[in-house]
């Protein structure tokens, strides 16, 4: 298999290779390296990019493995999404207020991959704050999607679905609050997956929304997805909100036939919300399924069109909080002209962020204020414990849920400028899972105008590897995870 | 102004820093006294992207206070985030407790000149300092140090129940020997580790409603506390009086003029935003847990103080004393186990007299006192089995004060022993009777003083080691039997 | 429920967040649809069911007392905006 085609199959590939010896870590990273060079400039998927960083933690990588031949994951390169705290790397979570800021330490997501040998190809490009579903929200200029470079690509992770997608990295890390990997991967053709609530540490990642943040995974398919969640799942002492459990590795039993196996389909997706062109490839992947020995139950989510509102009111009430910190003081961006601490608080973060954050701040401290805590943030969180149960009630009926990530693909650059809280309607099918804790995925369905359509695979509680087992047994039948965009198939390597 | 017609209402909300080496939310350390930001960790400095982890043993004191003060404790209390802006709080949010604190109720009882009093608590919570302000060598600007942000506190906070500045003295000087007792707090004021907030206002005597009350903050001394309520009284009652409305505000005591000044709010409408903290799921205190901690709690100054009344029979007084402070019992408590066959009442006549008045004259704590329980115990054995007589017993402990030393060593090298022989004190006697024939003549024609002349004489005659008792039958004797 | 420009001010005040007069306008509409979202929650009965605000753990995880952290100030302050002698600089605080 020579370079290019390499580069292009994912992380399990990359290990064996890198096993065999055929390649070393450092001819793989200047390889992407080089791609990234030349699709930066269109597709503005990076923030930060530092060659000789990334060389120099190659060349690490490479003794590494020669030390310990055990080290079966070491020189794999990945993006790492700009919201990960990496010691020594700029680290901007998309926002001007970080623009400048080196973080002193690293986040576990990040030290967890570095024991491995993986080493950092950059940092990708995000929503500030990991808030939207676009990547138009970024102070470093928006992603487009490589299948259609008039099209976003999803967010907030964009720039690591986008790198993924086109072929610059075999895989990146992103984060999950309202559908943030699983909107990203289904519009960009790949596979991504948020864990449980709790599975992967969030000490490190620069918090949006506590409560319903976590870190997970893109790449080229559910068996490197299964590779790369073992690598960042488990306790930290240093997260109080990081459960302590020993579940069997994703990895290990992949390939567990499916037939027999329940798949919900919640009746409140199908309707009128759903655009008919993505309709047709979700039921068409799901006809796969049963086709694979999968049994369609027909289950009930009767709060499903809770989920939106109770959503838009926890998240910005958690965040308006969590960004409290910035203020210009310790770190960060501190305005040039003030007069009293009163205008350093108040231009400094006035100037540091931009208006999507600035919305969700205002809006979370006006629910938690006194007066409106009960009728909003109470209420909202009790209506997430019903979204929670009615998964809980499904759960006893089928093994895992099918459904769509979206309602329609990609939509075109700038569809929303007038209208930002139009586009949180779209993330009907992905908050629900956030706000119940749950681990689900989004795997490569299908094509809908050109443009992919990802199908969406809840699970109960901890039940990853079932999920990825469904995805894994579905893309050993399918072929459309390794589709790509044609944009990006000339890239050299 | 006519304070007979007004009713005076205190609540305290007291601050006590916990005891621990780390933090409450971070392994960085509490130790006073640090460089500037040397003990401030990533957690504590609010860096993006960190996450608080409560610390065990912070919990732990918690649940020991709440047994000390028979409070309940509760089996799942909550971590919530009190939002505000100020440089000293790098997070902008505080971490406290709020709707559901971890101490619920309990009570102290407080002793004043007009008796006893019961002081009810309402709560008590785990909370984290904020950092320092400083403003000298600054300027027109602040330095934050914030190695401070992220000490354990406990906030305790009373009803709305004490009724005079010598009440909420006594109900501040309780708690603090309280948390000292059980060793949650090291109760050292200066350094800021036990901070107390008076909640005053009036009300026109026989009125139900409690009057608006002001928030007097920071008061890290008893005397400070005492008067900055005497004069927040005096004020807020002047005020009404002169047809004014007292402000419910936050007010700062100046030492240097005496008085209560308005501060300046830290935040607009003390909109605090209270919610759970999302980053601490509940704090779960099992049975098991409380009962373990209370197996380790030492005897508290209460029940103690009742055993030495009811058990000892040592008088309330006495009793008092012995439990005031934990050291003192424990020294009363090793000196009883050391001086076998000596009366409790002796040695509680002992340590809160003799023992009591040394360490005063020395300005020295109980706990560098210069005689220890076990050279107590061996001179309070010898004064019970009259090897020595009380006043060479007060010598004795001089002699040990100053140079140290065993009772038995001491009594035998300078010959301290009493001296009860018959025979000898007879001696002594006699030869004392034939040389003041005078007095013998005035003790016989019925003047009792001149016994007091003879035993004297004795004493002197003898160094001071005849036995008392010994010496005064046979004195009676030979003056009367002639 | 509408929100109003006084309460954009008003919670921009609370947030530390200067605002143009043109944002605030804009902001204004913004929240009202968001609080119009809101709104729906208003209609779900939720008599007797408890909120739902940590999805993972039941149970906060304590760590021992044990320092583990050391002094990295210098680490700590390179990214910090104004210094002095260890302390970080702000406009004068007035109590």
């Amino acid at each position: 298999m020579n370079l290019s085609d390499l580069l292009n199959q994912g992380v399990t590939a990359l290990s064996a290779a890198l096993g065999r010896r055929e390649v070393s870590a450092v001819e793989i990273a200047t390889a992407y390296l080089d791609r990234i060079e030349q699709a930066q400039p269109e597709l503005n998927a990076f923030i930060t990019v530092d060659r000789e960083h990334t060389l120099r933690d190659a060349l690490t990588a490479d003794s590494m493995r020669a030390a310990s031949p055990t080290q079966s994951l070491a020189g794999i390169p990945i993006a790492q999404k700009d919201v990960f705290c990496a010691k020594g790397w700029r680290t901007t979570a998309g926002s001007h207020m970080l623009e400048n800021f080196i973080a002193p330490y690293d986040s576990a997501v990040v030290q967890q991959l570095n024991k491995q040998g993986f080493v950092t190809l950059g940092r990708a490009n995000m929503d500030e704050f990991a808030m939207g579903s676009s990547n138009e929200n970024s102070y470093f200029g928006p992603v487009k999607n490589p299948w259609d470079l008039g099209r976003v690509p999803g967010g907030s992770s964009g720039g690591s679905a986008a790198a993924v997608a086109a072929g610059l990295a075999p895989a990146a890390t992103g984060t999950d609050t309202g559908g943030s990997i699983r909107q990203p991967a289904a519009w960009c053709g790949i596979s991504g997956i948020k864990p449980t609530y709790g599975r992967v540490s969030r000490f490190g990642m620069i918090a949006y929304a506590s409560s319903l943040d976590q870190a997970g995974m893109f790449a080229r398919s559910a068996q490197d997805l299964a590779i790369l969640m073992d690598v960042i799942s488990g306790h930290d002492p240093r997260d109080a909100t990081s459960v302590d459990r020993k579940d069997s590795p994703c990895a290990k039993e992949l390939d567990k036939d499916i037939r027999g196996l329940r798949v919900g389909i919640p009746k409140q997706w199908f309707g009128e919300g759903l655009s008919a062109g993505v309709k047709v490839v979700v039921e068409s992947a799901i006809q796969e399924l049963v086709m694979m020995g999968c049994e369609c139950v027909e289950i009930d989510l009767p709060m499903s069109e809770q989920a939106i509102p109770a959503y838009y009111v926890i998240a910005p009430a958690e965040a308006s909080s969590n960004l409290s910190r910035f203020d210009g003081v310790r770190f960060g961006h501190r305005a040039a002209q003030y007069k009293d601490l009163a205008e350093l608080y108040e231009r400094s973060r006035g100037e540091g962020f931009g208006p999507e954050v600035k919305r969700r701040i205002l809006m979370g401290s006006y629910v938690l204020s006194h007066g409106y805590y009960d009728a909003y943030y109470l209420q909202a969180q009790r209506v997430r414990r019903l979204i929670a149960n009615d998964f809980e009630r499904a759960f006893t009926l089928c093994d895992v849920i099918a459904g769509p990530v979206a309602p329609t693909t990609a939509f075109p650059l700038g569809s929303f400028g007038a209208d930002p809280v139009q586009m949180y309607l779209a993330d009907l099918y992905t908050i629900p899972v956030n706000l119940a804790g749950l681990p689900a995925l989004s795997i490569p369905a299908g094509f809908d105008a050109g443009m992919p359509v990802g199908l969406q695979l809840i699970g109960p509680w901890w039940q990853e590897a079932r999920l990825l087992q469904t995805a894994h047994a579905f893309q050993t039948t399918t072929d459309w995870h390794t589709k790509r965009p044609a944009l990006y198939s000339g890239l050299k390597p | 102004m006519t304070r007979a017609n007004w009713e005076v209402v205190i609540g305290l909300e007291t601050h006590a820093q916990l005891s621990t080496q780390s933090k409450i939310f971070s392994g960085a350390s509490v130790a006073f006294g640090a460089e500037p930001n040397t003990q401030a960790c990533a957690v504590d400095l609010g860096l993006p992207g960190v996450l608080p982890v409560p610390n065990h043993a912070a919990v732990e004191r918690a649940i020991r206070f709440g047994l000390a003060v028979g409070a309940h404790i509760a089996p799942v209390s909550i971590f919530a985030r009190k939002n505000y802006f100020y440089p000293d709080l790098p997070k902008g949010y505080q971490i406290s407790q709020m709707e559901i604190p971890v101490v619920q109720g309990g009570s102290l009882r407080i002793q004043t000149k007009a008796g006893e009093k019961i002081v009810n608590l309402t709560r008590a919570h785990l909370e984290e300092d904020a950092g320092k302000s400083l403003h000298e060598d600054f300027q027109g600007q602040s330095g934050i140090d914030l190695n401070r942000a992220g000490t354990p506190l406990l906030e305790i906070v009373t009803e709305p129940e004490m009724r005079s500045s010598e009440e909420a003295v006594a109900y501040a000087r309780a708690l603090h020997a309280l948390v000292r007792w059980i060793e949650i707090c090291d109760g050292n004021m200066q350094e800021g580790s036990f901070r107390c907030d008076a909640n005053v206002s009036v009300r026109p005597v026989g009125q139900k409603e409690f009057g608006t009350r002001c928030e007097i903050k920071n008061l890290n001394s008893f005397r400070f506390l005492e008067r900055a309520i005497e004069f927040e009284i005096k004020r807020q009652i002047e005020l009404i009086e002169e047809g004014g409305q007292v402000v419910q505000e936050t007010r700062l005591f100046d030492p240097d003029r005496d008085e209560t000044r308005s501060m300046r709010s830290k935040e607009d409408a003390h909109d605090y935003r209270y919610f759970p903290d999302p980053d601490l799921p509940p704090l779960c205190i099992s049975e098991e847990w409380i009962a373990e901690v209370a197996s380790g709690m030492p005897e508290l100054p209460e029940a103690r103080r009742q055993r030495y009344m009811n058990e000892l029979g040592l008088t309330e007084y006495d009793a008092g004393l012995l439990t005031a402070t934990r050291e003192a019992g424990e020294y009363f408590e090793a000196l009883r186990g050391a001086a076998k066959g000596a009366d409790a009442k002796l040695c509680a006549n002992w340590v809160n007299g003799e023992l009591s008045a040394a360490i005063n004259r020395a300005g020295l704590e109980l706990a560098d006192a210069k005689v220890n329980p076990t050279q107590l115990a061996g001179l309070l054995v010898r004064l019970t089995d009259g090897t020595i007589s009380g006043k060479i017993a007060k010598e004795l402990f001089e002699i040990m004060w100053s140079e140290g030393g065993e009772a038995d060593a001491l009594i035998e090298s300078r010959g301290l022993q009493q001296i009860s022989d018959t025979g000898a004190l007879e001696g002594v006697l006699k030869e004392l009777i034939a040389k003041h024939p005078e007095q013998v003549e005035e003790y016989r024609g019925g003047k009792e003083k001149v016994f007091g002349f003879f035993v004297g004489q004795a004493m002197k005659a003898t160094q001071g080691k005849a036995n008392p008792a010994q010496l005064n039958t046979l004195l009676k004797a030979l003056l009367l039997g002639g | 429920m509408r929100f109003t420009e006084e309460d954009v001010r008003r919670v921009a005040r609370l947030s530390r967040l200067a605002l143009e007069p043109k944002e605030i306008e804009g902001f204004q509409q913004d929240l009202s649809q968001i609080l119009n979202l809101a709104q729906k929650l208003q209609a779900i009965d939720t008599t007797n069911v408890e909120p739902l605000a940590h999805p993972g753990s039941s149970s906060v995880f304590l760590r021992p007392d044990v320092v583990t952290e050391t002094d990295q100030r210098e680490a700590f302050q390179a990214v910090a905006p104004e210094v002095d002698r260890g302390l970080y600089l702000v406009p004068r605080v007035v109590e």
